[in-house]
């Protein structure tokens, strides 16, 4: 039976014009900052899917959050919900008895007041408006009872049952007024008033709001911005202000500017100094003790650089302007710095090396061994990427070096406490015990990229690190089949692959994806490989593996080497399904820019390209191509030849005169055809000339001399289309034009695979 | 400011006395420490076997805790092998707990118009208790001066009804209440007379010094490992006698011995996470025997309620 009734009818009824505000907040204990933005989206989602379940549209809203309350307004709602008449079908009339008794149930009505309309029941039901003061007393207590918060919590005297209501914290009040009238409603035994709170300490007392016109104003006046945003202005230009008042310069936050408007109702920011020897901690670590443990913006003077200043925002006025409170955080403060200097200094006692021989104690991976295995990989293997010139510049034993001890800092004090400084604290370790800038650099940066729009290293040593360790990374989980799945991706994998494309893209590393991933496994192996007889034999049998799959993407499930040795299988299937995952990487970092994920499959289908520069620069060329008239018009003509050649088969013995010799490859200087037409001769003369064109500037990489050489057969397939007839009625003529239009998609293929274009 | 600063302020038994006459007009039972050594006051049997079941239960005491891997031979102005936890529990939790419980800072003598009072998300879990809840730290000009939490669950078994737990750090408070940089040179108690006040050094910094060493250098750990596995089977054998008051304090001894371990530095990350499960194992063994022992009393006198 339907779900949906075949028709409603809305009827006009009287008051549906006259328009209402309402408000409602929902009072609570203090909500966690992080939660807040959530919680606006969440009311306003379900708020819009009540009124919309009862046929009102909600319209414009405003919704806000402070700590302490969830506010919600709706202008301009109707007085009443219109009244609809709906009309649903019904079985036909010489249906069984069970169909009519079925449908009698739902729709609550009897046999006699059913209509027969051409042998089919027909009910028709009257539904009367309803006001909307009514729907909204139903529609609150539902939107509370399936609010999804990310963590929830039972209180109170009614947690005594399972079924108790559950809220983020404590819910204190519910405020609901339609125009001027409460809306009456109750959940929890807390039942909807006019009265709120304001300021817990500046206006304790119980507050009455009007309506929903009065409700920012009365809670302002007792020292509560209720519009987050507000309060984030508040704090954004208050903070600049107190900085430059005491001419520093505010290091922007927005994330601590959204965290501090959702700790406060009434934001009052303060500056205060702390002890200027303290400056000799690390900058990065004075800023991120001061913003994750305290919530503090920091400061930096004229010249730039970090100064002694912070700034809180309190949630008062205080009474003293608020000395006392910026006396007691520059307390806390310091001890905190006490803290992270006494680490500064104790971790400075053990040189890098030192620290880095305790990484056998820490396990990278239970099924993968400690990060001192890791490092002894990624050391042999960022050594490798430098001498083997695959990462130019790099000085294969600075690289070694640096790979050596860019795991160092995890086992120091200051990255044990705050894990977010791993590799920045390597480098400062690293500078201050004098090792060379390249090695301190690399120490640093070699987790970068890290996710789009980091920056990507580019000095020849932090590259090789940087690549060596995500390498070693995928290599070997891929190995071990931890593989992401779905949206499932719990080692980051996926980002290690984009960090690696971003890698090679950016310092146009020219190298095939397929080696890169063989000197992996060779270092897994520890630098040997066994039966396969070799680096040359290992890559040509993994790219033979590579080309063949990428011939044949749609058809190969499983990959077999020749090798007995499972170890080389193991290696070979875990390269195998990083190449397939790859092209799905490049496709997403290269979305941003604007390329087409089509064009990279065009020219992925190839097969046997696995050099991303070189491959993006054809893409990108070909992208241009298809934006010009001759490109679109090219892909017109490939399609229409593609089709024509398959509806005519393969059986099809095409002559020589049409230039393809006996083995299926193109020849120039074809015998001459008699029935050649003119536009016949034309294509193929433009042929002669554009295959070897193509060709040559694909094999010199100038891809857009290749696209040129294309657009060379725009006119001539253009012409030969309207000229002649492919399935001419003589035999030798159909079999000569259906081998010139073979040639013509061959060519095309010689640059990209156009079937896989769309549009 | 002047009212404030006019006022000496109190001495650290002087907050404790003052918190005692606050809770106890508020129906608290004010009860002892427990006699037993505990990482935290929510491991008094008052806090964990009291939260669970549907009895009304509202108390306050303080309770001496130690943390020995926090020990700094009384050289760190801010960190104790040994230290005290003021801790309320009421349960249920009441509508207006938060306003009682800043009601406590006011008794001694914190002004929310002069301090920034916050209530920072901070959920709390002990793994070892298998308890969890939801609630804040508490901010006093950005220093954690409270764990305030909604206890949701206590051994595995959910908290029906829900109890608020308050735990006060008082070294904390009270540093901050006498505006000191050193623990140990707070005001214990005041001079009276003839008779001179002691300072919380005075008191304990010997304690600390020798406490550290034991803890870090000198405690067997032969002695400790068996100490442990004695207390593990003297749990199960309570348990299995229908005795979980007495099996819940072999529970809190394993939990202390497992500490000493790890100040000894004798088990590794792996055994870590493996001893810890034996110490929840015990601590969940002991409430689901408390909660046999009592839930037919409970669903008698409160028709109703149900695990």
């Amino acid at each position: 039976m339907d779900r949906q009734p075949v028709r409603t009818l809305e009827c006009a009824i009287s008051g549906v014009d006259a328009v209402t505000d309402f408000l409602l907040e929902l009072r609570s204990e203090e909500i966690p900052a992080r939660m807040q933005a959530g919680a606006r989206a969440e009311i306003e989602k379900l708020f819009r899917a009540q009124l919309s379940a009862a046929g009102l549209d909600a319209g414009e809203l405003d919704v806000w959050s402070t700590p302490r309350r969830l506010a919600l307004i709706a202008k301009g709602l109707p007085e009443a919900t219109a009244a609809v008449s709906e009309e649903w079908k019904g079985p036909r009339t010489n249906a069984p008895p069970q169909a009519l008794e079925g449908f009698l149930r739902k729709t609550g009505l009897t046999r006699d007041q059913l209509e027969d309309r051409d042998g089919v029941y027909f009910a028709v039901i009257d539904k009367p408006g309803r006001a909307t003061k009514d729907v909204l007393a139903e529609a609150i207590p539902a939107i509370i009872r399936s609010f999804a918060w990310p963590k929830s919590m039972r209180w109170g005297l009614e947690s005594a049952s399972s079924e108790s209501l559950r809220w983020v914290r404590p819910l204190s009040g519910i405020v609901a007024i339609f125009g001027e009238e409460l809306v009456p409603c109750e959940i929890g035994g807390i039942a909807s008033g006019f009265a709120t709170r304001g300021h817990r300490f500046h206006c304790p007392g119980e507050i009455t709001i009007g309506s929903a016109a009065d409700y920012a104003e009365k809670l302002r006046a007792c020292h509560v911005i209720v519009d987050h945003e507000e309060r984030a202005a508040i704090i954004r230009d208050g903070a600049a202000k107190a900085a430059a008042d005491a001419g520093l310069a505010l290091v922007e936050d927005e994330g601590l500017v959204i965290e501090n408007a959702g700790l406060t109702e009434w934001p009052v920011p303060l500056l205060g100094r702390f002890d200027e020897a303290f400056l000799e901690v690390p900058p990065e670590v004075i800023q991120l003790t001061a913003r994750v443990n305290q919530k503090y913006f920091v400061v930096n003077g004229p010249d730039g650089k970090l100064a002694n200043g912070f700034i809180c925002t309190a949630n008062i006025d205080a009474s003293d302007g608020g000395a006392e409170i910026v006396a007691g955080n520059r307390k806390v403060l310091a001890a905190r710095l006490s803290d992270a200097r006494f680490f500064w200094e104790q971790d400075r006692k053990t040189s890098l090396a030192d620290h880095a021989k305790k990484l056998d104690r820490i396990t990278f991976h239970e099924k993968l061994g400690t990060v001192a295995d890791k490092v002894e990989r990624v050391a042999k293997l960022a050594e490798w990427l430098a001498s083997e010139g695959i990462v130019p510049n790099g000085d294969p034993a600075l690289a070694r070096q640096a790979a050596k001890l860019a795991k160092a800092d995890l086992v120091t004090e200051m990255v044990g406490e705050f894990p977010e400084l791993q590799g920045l604290m390597g480098g400062y370790y690293a500078r201050s015990e004098g090792l060379p800038d390249a090695v301190a650099d690399a120490i640093r940066d070699h987790y970068k990229p890290v996710g789009q729009g980091d920056d990507v290293p580019t000095a020849p040593v932090t590259v090789a690190v940087a690549l060596a360790d995500k390498l070693d990374t995928l290599f070997a989980f891929y190995l071990h089949e931890m593989t992401p799945t779905g949206s499932k991706d719990p080692f980051a994998l996926r980002r290690a692959e984009l960090s690696i494309i971003a890698l090679i893209l950016t310092n146009r590393i020219r190298v095939s994806l397929a080696y890169l991933l063989y000197l992996a496994s060779k270092v897994w192996y520890g630098g040997c490989y066994l039966d396969f007889g070799g680096v040359e034999a290992m890559k040509s049998e993994i790219e033979e593996s590579f080309v063949q799959h990428l011939r044949s993407r749609a058809g190969v499930q499983s990959f077999r080497t020749s090798s007995n040795d499972t170890r080389v299988t193991d290696a070979a299937m875990a390269i195998w399904s990083l190449t397939e995952s790859f092209p799905q990487r490049l496709k997403v970092q290269q979305r941003e820019a604007g390329v087409r994920h089509d064009l990279i499959d065009a020219v992925f289908a190839l097969g046997g390209e696995d050099d991303l520069v070189r491959l993006l620069a054809r893409v990108k060329a070909l992208q241009a191509f298809m934006a010009t008239e001759d490109g679109t018009n090219l892909l017109a003509g490939y399609k229409r030849a593609a089709n024509i050649l398959k509806q005519a088969g393969k059986d099809t013995v095409i002559p020589a005169q049409a230039g393809i010799a006996v083995d299926g490859e193109p020849m120039n200087a074809a015998p001459a055809f008699g029935g050649a037409t003119e536009m016949d001769r034309a294509l193929l003369a433009a042929l002669d000339a554009a295959e070897p064109a193509a060709a040559a500037a694909v094999a010199d990489e100038c891809f857009t001399d290749a696209m040129a050489a294309l657009a060379s057969l725009r006119a001539p397939i253009d012409a030969f289309f309207d000229g002649v007839m492919v399935n001419d009625p003589d035999e030798a003529v159909r079999a000569y034009r259906l081998g010139l239009l073979s040639r013509f998609t061959g060519a095309v293929h010689g640059v990209a695979d156009f079937s896989k274009i769309e549009g | 400011m002047a009212d404030a600063a006019d006022k000496t302020p109190l001495s650290f038994q002087d907050m404790i006395l003052t918190l005692h006459a606050y809770w106890s007009a508020r129906g608290c039972a004010i009860l002892q420490p427990y006699d037993m050594r505990v990482g935290a006051g929510t491991f008094h049997p008052a806090t964990t076997l009291r939260s669970l079941g549907p009895e009304p239960w509202n108390v306050a005491y303080v309770q001496p805790s130690r943390r020995p891997t926090d020990g700094r031979y009384g050289e760190n102005p801010n960190r104790l092998q040994h230290y005290y936890q003021y801790q309320v529990i009421l349960k249920p939790s009441p509508a207006d707990l938060q306003e009682q419980y800043l009601g406590s800072l006011a008794a001694i003598g914190i002004d929310p118009l002069l301090h920034d009072i916050r209530f920072v998300e901070d959920d709390w879990e002990s793994p070892t208790l298998g308890a969890w809840g939801l609630g804040w730290e508490v901010w006093c000009d950005g220093m954690e001066v409270t764990q305030f939490t909604y206890f949701q669950q206590m051994g595995g078994f959910d908290c029906k009804p829900v109890a608020g737990e308050l735990t006060y750090g008082l070294e904390r408070l009270a540093m901050y209440i006498q505006n000191v940089d050193n623990v140990y040179d707070l005001r214990f108690s005041d001079p009276v007379g003839d008779v001179p006040g002691v300072s919380y050094g005075d008191v304990f910094l010997e304690n600390e010094r020798q406490f550290s060493k034991w803890n870090f250098e000198v405690a067997d750990t032969d002695t400790l490992f068996g100490g442990f596995r004695a207390a593990e089977e003297e749990c199960k054998r309570a348990i299995a006698a229908g005795v979980p008051l007495a099996a819940y304090d072999q529970a809190i001894e394993a939990s202390h011995l497992f500490n000493l371990l790890q100040a000894r530095g004798v088990i590794s990350v792996q055994e870590r996470a493996n001893y810890m499960a034996r110490v929840r194992d015990l601590a969940k063994g002991s409430c689901k025997a408390w909660i046999d022992s009592q839930s037919e009393r409970w669903s008698a006198q409160y028709p109703g309620w149900t695990l």
